[in-house]
This record gives C-alpha cells, sequence and structure tokens, in this order.
C-alpha cells in the first residue's frame, strides 16, 4: 500500500518532528484505576530525570489489546493474564499498586461506617433476593441500627471495569448462588438494578437515590461523601475499609505461590484484611523491542516503589508491601532480558 | 362570516408566532442553564494555571498541552474536511441533482452522519496507526495526525450535507444569468453559487466545528492522549475532550472543576470562532435577492 | 475589418472555450472524487464494523437480531435491547425537537426585530458547541435530579390515560428513557434550527411579496409559501438532527440507566447501541469486542433502514402532490 519513497518521506518527517532530546519518551495505557497516582509518578519523576511517562486510561482491556499490537511500551490491566496468554505472547506481568472497593449506600439517618454486611448478604441484594433494607438478613448483622422499610435501589457499573471484576470475583468466592447464576467478570448480566458509567455514575446515581447501594473504589465514597458498608471478612471479622486493612490483604495474600503475579486478593484470610481489595499489574514484553524504553519503564517503576508511596497514600491507594517489592524485582532480574 | 374568517386567520396568525417565541425562549432556558451550571462549577478553576501547566500535574494541573494540542488537531481536521466536505457538496448539487449516483452518495452521507464517532475512531485505527506503527516499528503510533483525520470523517458528513442544500437553494436564474454571458462552469460554480451560498455553507463549517470539538471517542485509539506538551501532528497528542474526560474520572471534586473549566475552553472557543467567522464574511456577503 | 484580423480573435475563443472545456472537466473530475471520498469513507467504516464483527454474526446470525439477553459472562449476546433504546430514544428526540427548532426558525426569520436575530440566532448554534460530555454531565447531576421531581406528576397524570398511560409507569428514578430523548432533543435543536433559518432566508422575497400583497399572513406566507419552497433542505435539516441522535454516545450513556431492558414504560432505564459500545468497548475482549463491533455495523444498517423509510415516505408525499 505504501511505496518506498512515501515511506522514506514518513520517516524524514518523524525525524523532522521529534524533539532530539536527551531524555527518553515511553507510553503506557490501560487500566483507569491507576490513572491518577500513575500520572502524579509520572509528573514526579519527569522533573527528576527528564524521562517522560506518558500513561493513558484507555480500559485495562485497551491496555492489553495495545500492549499485544506494539503500540505502547506497557500495558495496565485490573485483570491478570493467564499463563497461556503470558506464555504465547512472550509477555510478564507485575503489581503496581493496591487498592480498595466499598460497598456504597445513601440511607436517611444512617451515617458512613455504620451498616455492617457480609459477603452472602451483599450478594443477595445484588442479586435482587433481598429487596427491602430491614430484611432479617441485614437487621440480624445491624443490632441497634433502624433500618427503614423502604426498598432497595441497586446501583451497578455499566461499563466494562476492573473494579466489576473483582467485586463480582469476591461475590463468586462467597456466593454459589451468584457463581451459579451471574458469575464473574469485567461486565456481567446484572439480575438487578441501573447502570451508572464509572466510578463517577455509580456515585452520583447512589448519590442521587435514596435508599441505593452500589460499589466503588474507596476514594470515591471518601472524597464524594458517601456512606461506606464495613465488611465480616473471610476470618470472621468486621473490618473498617481503610488504608490498613487493604494492606493487610495485600499481605496476606499467598503472593510466594502465584506464578506471574496472577492472584487476585479479594476475601483475604487475615483478621484484619479488607475483603474486596484489588490490585493493578503492569504488562510489558519480556524481551522487548525497544530496549530502552522498556528499561525507563522499569526504573519508572522501581523508582515509584522506593519514592511514591506518599503520592499513593494520598490518593488513598495502598503502596505494595516490602516482601512484595522484593519479589517483583526479583523477577525482573530473572525474567527480563534487558 | 367575512369577519369571522379574518378574526380566525389572524388569530391562529397570533397563535404561531406566540408559539415561535416560545419555542425561542424553551431553547434559551436550556441554553442558559447548561452554561450556567458549566459556569458555576467550572469558574473556580478557571485561572493562569489552565493556560501555563499540563495536565500531568495532578490536583494542581492545568489544561495548556490539551488546549494545545486540541487547537492543532481541530484546525487540521477542518483544514483536511471542509474542501473535500465542500466540493463533495457542490457536484452533488451541481453536477448530481437528479442522477442515481448523486442519490447514493447523498443517501451514504447521512448515513454517515450518524455514525458511531467511536467506530470512525476504530476505522482510522485500523487504517492509519496500525500501518504506521508496522512502518515506523513502534516510534509512531498514535498521532495527532490520525486524530485529525479521524475528526474530519465526523465533520465530513455534516458539510457535505449543508453545502449540498444550500447550493441548491440558489435559484436556477443566477445560474442561467451567468452562463448566458459565456462564463464556464467551473467559474460560475466558484465566484457566483459558492459566493452567493457562503453564509449558508459557513454555517455548515461551523456546525461540523462544533461536532468535532467536542468528542472524546475516536481521539482515544488516533490521538491517544499525552501527559505532557507536544507539538508535532506526528506525537501522541493531548486534547482538551479526552483531558475532560480523565479529570472527570477522578474521584477528587477540586479535578471535576478543572473537567468543568475545560468544557467552557470548548463552548468558548467554538463561539470565537464562529464569531469571527461571521464577522468576516458578514462584509464579503453577496446578496442575491 | 478584414479577414485577417478576425482570425486571431476566433482562433482565440476557439482555444479560450477548449481551455473552459478542459478546465471544466478537470473542475468536475477533482469534484467528483471528492464526493467518491465520502462514498469510500463510509463503506470503509461500514465494513470495517462488518469485519471486526464477523466472530459474533458468523456464530450466531440472525439471532444476534432477535435476542435480547446480553450476557458478557457465558458470552451469549443479543442486540434487541439496544436497537430498542436507539430507536425510541431518537423518536422522541425527534418529535421534541422539530415543532421546536420550526418554531426557533419562525421567530428568527419573521418575528424577532432584525437587532435581535443576530445574537438569538449565535446563542441557538452555541447550544451545539456544548461538549456532548457536558450535556452528560449536566445530566446527570441537574437534569437527573430534576426529572425525579418531575416524573410522579407525569405517573399521576399521564399515567392515568388509558393507552398511553402505560408509557408513563415506574419509579421516579429520574434517568431513563424519557430523560435520554429530552437531553438529545435539545442537542439536536440546534442543528435543525440553524438549517430552517438559513433555508427560510434564501426564500426569494419576491416570493413572499406577492403572497404579502394578496393579504396573507405571516404564518400563512410561512406555512404555505416558505415551508414547501424549502421542504427538501428542512426535512435534510431534520435528517442532520435524526442522524446525531441515532448515534449519539455519552450524553445517553450518561442518563439513559444503561440495563439490558425492553420496557413499554418510558420512564425506566434502558441502553441503546451507542452507549453499550461506549459502556463497554474499552473492557471487553475477544467475542464480546466482537459483539459491540458488530453493533456498530448494526447502527449503520438501522440508520439505512430509517433513512430508507423517510425517504419512501417523502416521495409518496411527493406523488400525492403531483396527482
Amino acid at each position: 500500500m505504501f511505496t518506498f519513497k512515501s515511506r522514506i518521506a514518513i520517516l524524514a518527517a518523524a525525524s523532522l518532528f521529534s524533539v532530539a532530546a536527551m531524555a527518553t519518551d515511553v507510553t503506557g495505557a490501560g487500566s483507569s484505576f491507576v490513572y491518577p497516582v500513575v500520572s502524579k509518578w509520572s509528573a514526579a519523576y519527569a522533573e527528576k530525570t527528564g524521562n517522560q511517562v506518558n500513561y493513558q486510561s484507555i480500559g485495562s482491556g485497551g491496555g492489553i489489546a495495545q500492549i499485544k499490537a506494539g503500540t505502547v511500551d506497557f500495558g495496565a490491566s485490573d485483570k491478570p493474564l493467564d499463563q497461556q496468554t503470558l506464555a504465547k505472547f512472550g509477555l510478564g506481568q507485575f503489581p503496581d499498586v493496591i487498592g480498595g472497593i466499598v460497598p456504597a449506600y445513601n440511607i436517611p439517618g444512617i451515617a458512613p461506617g455504620k451498616l455492617v454486611l457480609d459477603g452472602p448478604t451483599l450478594a443477595k441484594i445484588f442479586m435482587g433476593q433481598i429487596s427491602m433494607w430491614n430484611d432479617p438478613a441485614i437487621t440480624r448483622l445491624n443490632p441497634g441500627v433502624k433500618l427503614p422499610d423502604a426498598k432497595i435501589y441497586v446501583v451497578h457499573r455499566s461499563d466494562g471495569s476492573g473494579t466489576t471484576y473483582n467485586f463480582t470475583h469476591y461475590l463468586n468466592q462467597v456466593s454459589p448462588a451468584w457463581k451459579a447464576k451471574v458469575g464473574q467478570g469485567t461486565a456481567v448480566n446484572w439480575p438487578a438494578g441501573i447502570g451508572g458509567k464509572g466510578n463517577e455514575g455509580v456515585s452520583a446515581y447512589v448519590k442521587q437515590l435514596k435508599n441505593s447501594i452500589g460499589y466503588v473504589e474507596y476514594a470515591y465514597a471518601l472524597k464524594n461523601h458517601i456512606g461506606y458498608a464495613l465488611m465480616k471478612n473471610a476470618a470472621g471479622k468486621v473490618v473498617r475499609p481503610n488504608t490498613k486493612s487493604f494492606q493487610a490483604a495485600a499481605a496476606t495474600a499467598d503472593w510466594k505461590h502465584a506464578k506471574n503475579f496472577e492472584l487476585l486478593i479479594t476475601n483475604a484470610p487475615g483478621e484484619n484484611a479488607w475483603p474486596i481489595t484489588a490490585t493493578s499489574w503492569v504488562i510489558m514484553y519480556k524481551k522487548p523491542k525497544n530496549l530502552e524504553h522498556s528499561k525507563v519503564v522499569l526504573d519508572f517503576f522501581k523508582w515509584s516503589y522506593e519514592h511514591g508511596q506518599d503520592a499513593a497514600r494520598s490518593l488513598d491507594y495502598v503502596p505494595l508491601p516490602p516482601s512484595l517489592v522484593q519479589q517483583i524485582e526479583e523477577y525482573w532480574k530473572t525474567q527480563f532480558k534487558l | 362570516m367575512a369577519i369571522n374568517i379574518y378574526t380566525r386567520r389572524s388569530a391562529a396568525n397570533i397563535l404561531a408566532m406566540l408559539l415561535g417565541g416560545i419555542a425561542t425562549v424553551i431553547g434559551l432556558v436550556f441554553l442558559a442553564w447548561i452554561l450556567w451550571v458549566t459556569l458555576k462549577n467550572g469558574f473556580s478553576a478557571l485561572n493562569l494555571n489552565l493556560f501555563t501547566k499540563i495536565t500531568a500535574y495532578g490536583s494542581d494541573g492545568g489544561l495548556a498541552n490539551a488546549i494545545v494540542g486540541s487547537v492543532g488537531m481541530d484546525l487540521l481536521a477542518l483544514l483536511i474536511c471542509a474542501p473535500i466536505g465542500v466540493m463533495a457538496g457542490t457536484y452533488l448539487a451541481e453536477y448530481a441533482t437528479r442522477s442515481k449516483l448523486g442519490a447514493t452518495i447523498r443517501f451514504l452521507n447521512d448515513i454517515l452522519l450518524s455514525a458511531p464517532s467511536i467506530v470512525l475512531g476504530l476505522f482510522v485505527y485500523v487504517i492509519i496507526v496500525v500501518p504506521m506503527s508496522n512502518m515506523t516499528n513502534g516510534a509512531v503510533s498514535f498521532s495527532g495526525l490520525a486524530g485529525s483525520i479521524a475528526l474530519a470523517l465526523i465533520g465530513l458528513p455534516v458539510i457535505v450535507r449543508t453545502t449540498d442544500e444550500m447550493l441548491q437553494l440558489v435559484p436556477g436564474t443566477l445560474r442561467e444569468a451567468a452562463l448566458s454571458l459565456g462564463i464556464p462552469q467551473w467559474k460560475l460554480t466558484v465566484q457566483v453559487l459558492i459566493r452567493a451560498a457562503t453564509s449558508g455553507i459557513l454555517t455548515g463549517v461551523l456546525l461540523a466545528l462544533a461536532r468535532l470539538a467536542g468528542e472524546t471517542a475516536p481521539l482515544l485509539f488516533t490521538a491517544f492522549g499525552n501527559n505532557f506538551m507536544t507539538y508535532s501532528p506526528l506525537a501522541k497528542t493531548a486534547s482538551l475532550p479526552v483531558a475532560i474526560y480523565q479529570y472527570t474520572n477522578d474521584p477528587s471534586p477540586a479535578m471535576h472543576a478543572i473537567a468543568w473549566a475545560g468544557a467552557l475552553l470548548i463552548t468558548l472557543f467554538v463561539l470565537t470562532l464562529s464569531l469571527l467567522t461571521r464577522l468576516f464574511f458578514a462584509r464579503k456577503k453577496v446578496s442575491y435577492e | 475589418m478584414t479577414a485577417s484580423s478576425t482570425k486571431p480573435a476566433t482562433r482565440d475563443t476557439d482555444r479560450r472555450s477548449r481551455r473552459d472545456a478542459r478546465h471544466d472537466a478537470l473542475f468536475r473530475r477533482v469534484l467528483l472524487f471528492c464526493a467518491l471520498l465520502v462514498l469510500a469513507a463510509l463503506l470503509g467504516a461500514a465494513l470495517s464494523t462488518l469485519w471486526g464483527g464477523r466472530e459474533v454474526l458468523l456464530k450466531d446470525g440472525f439471532n444476534f437480531l432477535t435476542r435480547s439477553d446480553w450476557n458478557p459472562v457465558t458470552d451469549t449476546y443479543g442486540a434487541l435491547a439496544p436497537i430498542f433504546g436507539t430507536l425510541v430514544t431518537a423518536i422522541i428526540a425527534i418529535v421534541l425537537a422539530v415543532p421546536v427548532s420550526f418554531g426557533i426558525a419562525l421567530f428568527l426569520t419573521e418575528i424577532a426585530p432584525s437587532w435581535m436575530r443576530g445574537p438569538v440566532a449565535t446563542a441557538i448554534e452555541l447550544l451545539a458547541a456544548i461538549p456532548s460530555i457536558i450535556y452528560g454531565m449536566w445530566g446527570l447531576f441537574v437534569f437527573v435530579p430534576f426529572m425525579s421531581t418531575v416524573e410522579p406528576y407525569l405517573s399521576s397524570t399521564l399515567g392515568k390515560l388509558p393507552v398511553v398511560g402505560a408509557l408513563f409507569q415506574g419509579p421516579p428514578l429520574g434517568l431513563g428513557i424519557l430523560t435520554a430523548g429530552i437531553v438529545l432533543a435539545v442537542m439536536i435543536l440546534p442543528f435543525i434550527a440553524s438549517v430552517m433559518r438559513e433555508v427560510f432566508r434564501t426564500v426569494p422575497a419576491r416570493l413572499k411579496e406577492s403572497a404579502y400583497a394578496l393579504g396573507s399572513t405571516t404564518w400563512e406566507v410561512v406555512w404555505d409559501i416558505v415551508l414547501p419552497y424549502t421542504r427538501s433542505a428542512v426535512i435534510g435539516g431534520i435528517f442532520l438532527g435524526l442522524g446525531r441522535a441515532l448515534g449519539e454516545t455519552m450524553a445517553v450513556t450518561f442518563v439513559l440507566g444503561n440495563s439490558y431492558n425492553i420496557t413499554s414504560s418510558l420512564l425506566m432505564p434502558g441502553t441503546s447501541i451507542a452507549s453499550s459500545i461506549a459502556n463497554e468497548f474499552n473492557e471487553a475482549v475477544g467475542l464480546h469486542r466482537s459483539a459491540l463491533i458488530a453493533l456498530g455495523f448494526l447502527l449503520f444498517v438501522v440508520t439505512f433502514v430509517v433513512l430508507l423509510i423517510a425517504r419512501l415516505m417523502l416521495r409518496r408525499l411527493e406523488r400525492r402532490e403531483g396527482s
């Protein structure tokens, strides 16, 4: 389709336009979950080293598609790739940051953090089987809380998302009925409720609709002053969502035996572990076409593990536990041919 | 009886005029409502940071790179689609009013109008971005140029449609008068007809600009976006709509204010451009009545 | 005058007319090329969606059109609910926007004092300049809560009527098909109104003045002279709006409620082709992605059918008027 001449012309134009700088510009794409923290890191990293890491949130699916097509230097996904796909494309993956997902509610008279739920009840609510707030299943978990005799409006994500993937993965583990009827995925066939686009859309609907419940990333509930529920975790303890309980989930997860870090940390076993905790992964070629770019990418994430923790905390993410960082750096040495 | 008819006719007239006025008020109320909401939410973020800082700075971020990218891509898109659209529209109006080919193109153009913009973006991704990436070994993949082409595809059918309609409305007597003077067809078209229809064609171009300036979906897979400042049309390029989209997805309300301010900027940009072109062309307009 | 002096002149005109003919042919060819580019753009886009959607179309064939379940987990996809939502929201938008646009065009060309026309026309065009994501955000944060206060009245008044009543039942969520239709109507208003106004202005003053001279009222001039004279262009403007309504994504996504439902009530949440694509495309892989691209192809088909029907109705109208 393109003649030799036009190729030369394009290459000449490309070299003409590209700024002849010493710094390296690398590109990443994918998960919108990590966009705020990665762009904050990237700004600080650019100031420090002059290398520009341009990260765009086009969705995890988009990130995976682009790294496979070779149009970006790294992809980011809220859903790990399986071993077969990794091997087939020669890709490697490692976690970059951790966050929590919370059930968000709007019940007049009940303040944030005053409602307790457990996994099976949450699954029944989202299946439409529990349809009233004063259902015995809910009141049993909340002695002393005055729950209204009102219909529950369920709000879920309408767009495909890693948040939905982790949320449904959790419900799958705690409710056989959910597993049989709905299952897990970035988008599922919701038995009940209305769909809002993005964490933003769900937050807005929950805020506007009285007696509604949805699920959002922790930062959205916090910053928008929406009620968030406490959860009974796998150890049977009632825990509050915060960076401590998210970190507890990350720390008690069995990373040592997870090949290529393929492990979802929902329903983690620890006493203080928040049950709906999610990880995001960086995906790269183990033998990249452009060595220099990939070196910068790894250097960027190494820098972010060491210096980006405060930035992550300020945005309500959880930095990776030190043991996991060690394991990742070991993984880079053994797996990546750089 | 006679009076009866007259009163009925003038009553119908007054009623129609009244309804016309009410319709206009409805339109203006919605405009005021939306603008007010945009202003109220975006005003706090309207400051110099918007124009001097780039998007990567987080909560004290700006839109400088997105503004540069958007202005560049929108104008390049217009440079691509306006000439092609006007010429295609002229062909339809002057050479193909009755032909089968004309009818087919007109029909397909109407379908192109409603093509979801994300689909047009994907099309450009397949025919421009992927080949470029393969050819340059990944050095050039997503680019401002690809973004402009996707935007041009969105603006094109609007311009074709309006040019065609406006030229057809130029009275036939004008054509006949010019032809009888022995003016060749192309001169007639360029110097007489298009000039007579300038205001209408301009409306089409501005509607096209208004439509493409706010598009997000086709840019994600073509221009991609950039957290840093770029000036090259072959670089991954930031744009206001994509920046707005990113800022609205952020949990913190401070970021939403930047998004609203960005929206205000797009609206003002299209408004200024349309006022300027109107002022400029109002003087040159040829009347044919 | 001798023959020698006229000869160069005729040769000159000859040469000139030959040159003109050559230029004319070239001009025509360039224009034709541009028109064919439009054709190529559409065919390319349509065929690329057909190609991208081949997996699901080969697997499900016609079932893809008639099934109403959409389940990414079990990888079964049916497009009925999005098609339904797309058509119903677009119809509501057109029904609301056409009369209002006509009223605006009438006001701007016949009623308003001349100093008012320019500013008001620019203001209406400004509605088109607002990015669709802003319509979405305004819809989500301002208009949806507003509609949730209006909807109980709709249910208790219109909802009581015998046949249309079913259209206005349901919980007052504020979001849903009706809200999406209204937001779309506001979005396409400037497109239809600007075109109508432009074409109304092109009606020769001679025609209108003759009618006035015969004693017609302003309304009669507009209805009997202006509208028939500009009818094809007015319908073109409506198509412009319809096209935008069918393909609009972001604004609809924020207010439609996004659930794969087919309900009789306009107050219930629904989904549309464009919003399904926008919602799920970023995270979709494999058959799911193929199904979404196939939806894009379906939108081409739906638009094709809608426009074809409109065209046929138009032709019948013309024939009836001719006889």
